[in-house]
């Protein structure tokens, strides 16, 4: 068995919100050029576990080690600034910052976390604009675009910094199958092309079965399957079974009120 | 009842601390970044130039409705129209146009900006500035506040200004005092000291609604009813502390002999 480095290890992590205890003792081990995917129904706790790991969070207990570094309580801005460095993180809705243009909005990053001359940024936006798909719109502003461009902006602006992971907060929502197919594909190509680091929380099992090298499941605060997808499939676990069957018959029950 | 007063206690002793702890960071990110020269050039253009045509306007009329009261007082009382280039003068300058300038900036771009930033936070955007190697503080908070401490004293002296030469028409057309006694009233008795009395008020409301309606903004929550919360709050925060603050200035300054 090859040796993988672990990325990110997550341990026993926990957070709550006042009296709500959203995680409740996380472990996960996120592999150096691996996508993992978090599934999970909504809820659960799988943005609070991304938002922690990008430190937009500060966990209530346990550890998250990401690249040999303690970072659960780092505290200094300096620092996390170095952390983010190698971070990109891609929002639910994209969070494109209204105020600016779509080519503003994507090399935004590039200003703080690199030091590429400004001279090169219309040629980047140009470059990570193609990458997702999209053309001539860097003039533009965020609320002349449709909900998947937002999205697939909102990825090439993640791009331009190069990051080496990249968390992403339901990749797919939102866009049409073939969008979402072309989203997935590029997800893989990051990895095969440029070994990013990819952690993915989906709720759409065709493009997790797709991407994923390792599958985890969260349910009340903790995991409840970290596998392969070959053992995702042939479970017994009969939560992951009811998640993956989409049934609404099983041990998990939705809380329809509250 | 008194739980419930024990309550509002707690809260707003929690909420002053974490006004000041931003108060502290906007020092601290002040002298250790790089000040965003170009935001910070479009909140004066949005909060201090488009301001101007309803400062001269509110300034004006207030000058006018001051010689028109002040007059018809003198009239009733000394049988004519005495001192009212003095008072009208001495109220602008001293209390009426810092409060009056700081009210209107308040409704108008303070609101504003409680609104923006509420949005960027429940949209996620305040999020993605910190995944991009920037925060809050630095990217949003700062200009702002630059934006309206230069800003509300300029356009205190534009109302300054305005409500004097309403004043001056009313009392020469209307009232029948002579031009020069009006103009002599205000230069043999408006001195510096006034101006400055006047300016200190005007800086000092202005940093109060710029901590108010960032951290107001900052600290949406609940969607789009939350900015609508947030901005309502803002608005009415910033007029009772601006009035609270104007009492205890002044018995400040006085003291000073200011």
């Amino acid at each position: 068995m090859p040796l993988v480095y672990s990325m990110i290890k997550i341990e026993n992590l926990k957070k709550h919100f006042g009296s709500k205890h959203i995680l409740n003792g996380v472990n996960l081990e996120i592999k150096d050029g691996e996508v993992t995917t978090i599934i999970g129904g909504s809820g659960t706790g799988k943005s609070t576990l991304i938002k922690c790991i990008i430190r937009l969070l500060e966990p209530d207990g346990g550890k998250i080690i990401v690249d040999g570094q303690d970072i659960t309580h780092l505290n200094n801005e300096f620092e996390l600034a170095k952390l983010r460095k190698n971070f990109g993180y891609l929002f639910q809705e994209g969070a494109l910052f209204d105020s600016l243009t779509v080519g503003e909005n994507v090399t935004f990053g590039l200003k703080y976390l690199t030091d590429t001359p400004k001279s090169d940024y219309a040629k980047i936006a140009r470059e990570k604009l193609a990458l997702v798909g999209l053309k001539n719109i860097e003039n533009l502003r965020p609320s002349e675009l449709s909900g998947g461009m937002k999205k697939r902006v909102s990825l090439a602006r993640v791009l331009a910094t190069n990051p080496k992971v990249i968390l992403y907060d339901e990749p797919t929502s939102g866009l049409d199958p073939i969008m979402s197919e072309i989203i997935s594909q590029l997800i893989l190509d990051l990895k095969h092309k440029l070994g990013v680091t990819s952690v993915v929380i989906t709720h759409d099992m065709k493009s997790a079965f797709e991407i994923s090298d390792t599958l985890a499941m969260l349910y009340e605060g903790k995991m409840q399957l970290v596998a392969s997808k070959e053992e995702f499939r042939r479970t017994q676990n009969p939560y992951v079974k009811q998640f993956i069957a989409g049934s609404a018959i099983g041990p998990i029950q939705m809380k329809i009120s509250d | 009842m008194f739980k419930k007063f024990g309550k509002f206690l707690i809260y707003f002793f929690t909420q002053f601390g974490l006004a000041t702890e931003m108060i502290k960071d906007s020092v601290f990110w002040f002298f250790k970044s790089k000040l965003e020269i170009s935001q910070t050039l479009q909140q004066i253009l949005k909060i201090g130039v488009e301001s101007v045509p309803v400062i001269l306007m509110t300034g004006l009329f207030v000058g006018m409705v001051l010689a028109l009261q002040a007059g018809n007082t003198m009239q009733n009382i000394l049988s004519e129209p005495l001192y009212i280039g003095l008072l009208v003068g001495f109220s602008l300058v001293r209390e009426l146009g810092p409060v009056l300038t700081a009210f209107v900036i308040a409704g108008r771009a303070g609101a504003a900006v409680t609104a923006e930033i509420g949005t960027m936070r429940v949209t996620e955007q305040i999020d993605a500035l910190s995944t991009l190697g920037t925060n809050p503080i630095r990217y949003l908070v700062i200009p702002r506040l630059i934006a309206f401490m230069v800003s509300i004293p300029i356009l205190t002296l534009f109302s300054d200004i305005m409500g004097i030469f309403g004043g001056y028409v009313v009392s020469v057309e209307a009232l029948g005092v002579p031009s020069h006694t009006y103009i002599s009233d205000i230069t043999t008795y408006l001195g510096i000291d006034d101006l400055m009395h006047g300016l200190i008020k005007a800086i000092s409301f202005a940093f109060a609604i710029g901590v108010i309606c960032c951290y107001k903004g900052l600290n949406t929550r609940n969607g789009a009813e939350g900015v609508g919360k947030s901005t309502t709050g803002a608005v009415v925060i910033s007029m009772v502390i601006i009035l609270v603050i104007d009492y205890f200035l002044t018995a400040i300054l006085h003291a000073f002999g200011v």
